[in-house]
């Protein structure tokens, strides 16, 4: 198994993956990363963020181009139990009759004999990954009688009994509470100091400069890639998204001077709350809500 | 008393009873052990659709003198390769290219048989014959559950990891493409050793019913496997010694036998039972 004191490379040239009923999902992508690095994979939907994991983890044989892994191809990488995949929570099945303990130990198997008996290295191994998530408590539970959190903390935990060096990450913070959010943030920080690559594949744009250090722009190729004050911007941004993207402005809102500009803002990514100084709603447009309010009282009239 | 005992007894002074039992009880056996993986796959419809698949091969081995498993196991995967054929080429729904193939090719078991009655007997392949077995096919009845059991003895935890999340597999280097052919083949094998001892109609219950059973009991795969197993093997050894005083009708008191340990499963499994829940129900606390 490889230590974290190397560096580690991920490096994606030139690649282009077609589906069989001819769907062209990503065209010439280019990008690479230095391990450690926490890099977020934005981009919209149908953009080519799960095709681009799909062909990191070699499910996918692209039709031109390659993956290299620490200078490996793909299936070399996946041999030396390199890349560590946690899913989406939507892909799993919470009904399986599998425990906390079962799922971790899965991450094991790769480093086992034939028929896959832990050995007392493997159990060690998988302790300190539940530990190290804080479900050390939770071991003998079945998966489906956890929380959002929890069950995003076992799969965490798998990745690190595997001992993945790349690790990739399906939206990771849908369904997680804040407080299991800030510790995985924590988690990923430290794996990144202990020159881990991880990859996290990304809605939530707000949290991307919070705890990325590198983005890739997507959509069907690489547009832009690099450190996240450079690539995070407006322009690139809104390359990325056409007009997908819900844009807030508020120089016609509601806020007064007299509140300071200061707003709170609340948002799970769809339209923003917005309240004011004392906790008051704000709207993003004063004429249209004096003209709402002004109907309304004329209707009480 | 001695008369009741007499009688009880009666089916263990022949031969043939106690080949059945034996026989059934080690196609129970590894058809539990594979149930475990049917059931929690959603293999279900597929363990249905080869079981009748393989009629039409079974029924040409007879009709030509060779081993019916090998005529079964060429129906099978060429059942296998016209599903999917179909799935490629059209806009079908799997479900009713399911359907579609494995009633085309039971229907053309059925006109085979009714063209040579006299070479193969239509009640043995529908409804089994484990009373009446050959030696011949009785070895290729070991030979298939033997080789099964070994298989998903050795490879338990892999088909596991498969069924459960086979992305995973693939990233930690394992060949999810072998795994997921293992597995089929172990299906179609398992169901052409179940159809001597319960018939092609019924082959499917074997399959899936003893996994389902076990799933409502109990959380870890371990354990489930070893419930379906045992429960496969023991329903299956006092379906056979009852058959004795059903005039032969094996496959179906093993069938009813598992669907009774289902049933009392349903009902009274301590946590996923009906039963369970409703307490769970009745004894959660309300908001005041």
């Amino acid at each position: 198994m490889n230590s974290g004191n190397h560096s580690h490379r991920l490096e994606v040239a030139g690649l282009s993956v077609a589906y069989a009923n001819g769907h062209l999902a990503l065209h010439g992508a280019s990008f690479h990363l230095a391990g450690g690095a926490i890099c977020a994979l934005v981009g919209v939907n149908g953009s080519g963020k799960s095709t681009l994991f799909r062909s990191i983890m070699g499910f996918v044989t692209p039709q031109s181009g390659s993956v290299t892994i620490d200078g490996m191809p793909v299936r070399a990488a996946l041999k030396r139990n390199l890349v560590a995949y946690v899913p989406q929570a939507e892909e799993v099945d919470w009904q399986f009759p599998v425990s906390v303990w079962d799922v971790a130990m899965m991450g094991r198997y790769g480093a086992m004999n034939f028929m896959r008996i832990p050995r007392a290295v493997d159990k060690v191994k998988v302790e300190e990954s539940l530990r190290r998530v804080s479900m050390w408590e939770f071991k003998d539970r079945q998966i489906g009688e956890l929380s959002g959190g929890q069950k995003k903390r076992v799969f965490l935990a798998r990745a690190l009994a595997q001992g993945g060096r790349i690790i990739l990450l399906d939206e990771p913070f849908t369904g997680v509470d804040v407080k299991t959010e800030e510790a995985i943030i924590v988690l990923l920080r430290e794996l990144r100091a202990a020159g881990c690559i991880i990859l996290v594949s990304t809605h939530n744009l707000g949290s991307v400069p919070e705890f990325c250090d590198q983005v890739v722009l997507i959509n069907r190729t690489v547009l832009a890639y690099g450190p996240t004050a450079d690539v995070f911007t407006e322009q690139n941004l809104a390359a990325a998204f056409g007009g997908v993207l819900r844009q807030f402005q508020f120089d016609q809102s509601t806020i007064q001077n007299h509140d300071g500009r200061a707003v709170r803002i609340l948002t799970d990514d769809e339209r923003p709350l917005i309240f004011g100084k004392d906790g008051h709603l704000e709207y993003k447009d004063r004429e249209e809500h004096e003209e709402l309010l002004r109907q309304r009282s004329e209707e009480h009239d | 008393m001695t008369e009741m005992i007499h009688d009880l007894l009666m089916p263990f002074q022949y031969d043939y009873m106690w080949r059945a039992i034996w026989v059934s009880a080690l196609v129970g056996g590894s058809c539990g052990f594979l149930s475990s993986f049917v059931t929690l796959k959603g293999w279900s419809l597929m363990g249905d659709a080869l079981s009748h698949a393989v009629v039409p091969g079974v029924a040409v081995a007879y009709i030509l003198g060779l081993p019916f498993a090998l005529g079964a196991f060429i129906a099978g995967l060429l059942s296998a390769g016209t599903m999917a054929f179909i799935k490629a080429k059209s806009r079908i729904r799997e479900d009713a290219t399911i359907g579609i193939v494995f009633t085309a090719y039971f229907a053309l078991g059925l006109l085979l048989i009714s063209l040579f009655p006299a070479r193969v007997d239509l009640k043995t392949i529908l409804l089994g014959n484990v009373l009446g077995i050959s030696d011949q096919d009785i070895w290729q009845v070991i030979w298939i559950s033997g080789t099964t059991l070994v298989i998903l003895g050795f490879k338990w935890r892999d088909l596991m990891l498969f069924c459960f999340d086979a992305n995973q597999a693939r990233t930690l280097g394992l060949r999810a493409g072998l795994l997921h052919v293992t597995l089929l083949g172990l299906l179609a094998a398992t169901a052409v050793a179940a159809l001597q001892a319960v018939g092609a109609c019924l082959v499917v219950a074997m399959l899936i019913t003893p996994g389902a059973t076990a799933y409502l009991l109990t959380d870890r795969f371990g354990t489930m496997i070893w419930l379906a197993s045992g429960m496969g093997i023991a329903t299956s050894l006092v379906g056979a010694y009852a058959s004795y005083y059903f005039d032969g009708a094996t496959g179906a008191c093993i069938v009813t036998l598992q669907t009774l340990m289902f049933l009392v499963a349903f009902y009274f499994a301590p946590k996923h039972g009906v039963l369970a829940s409703k307490r769970r129900v009745r004894l959660s606390p309300l908001p005041p």
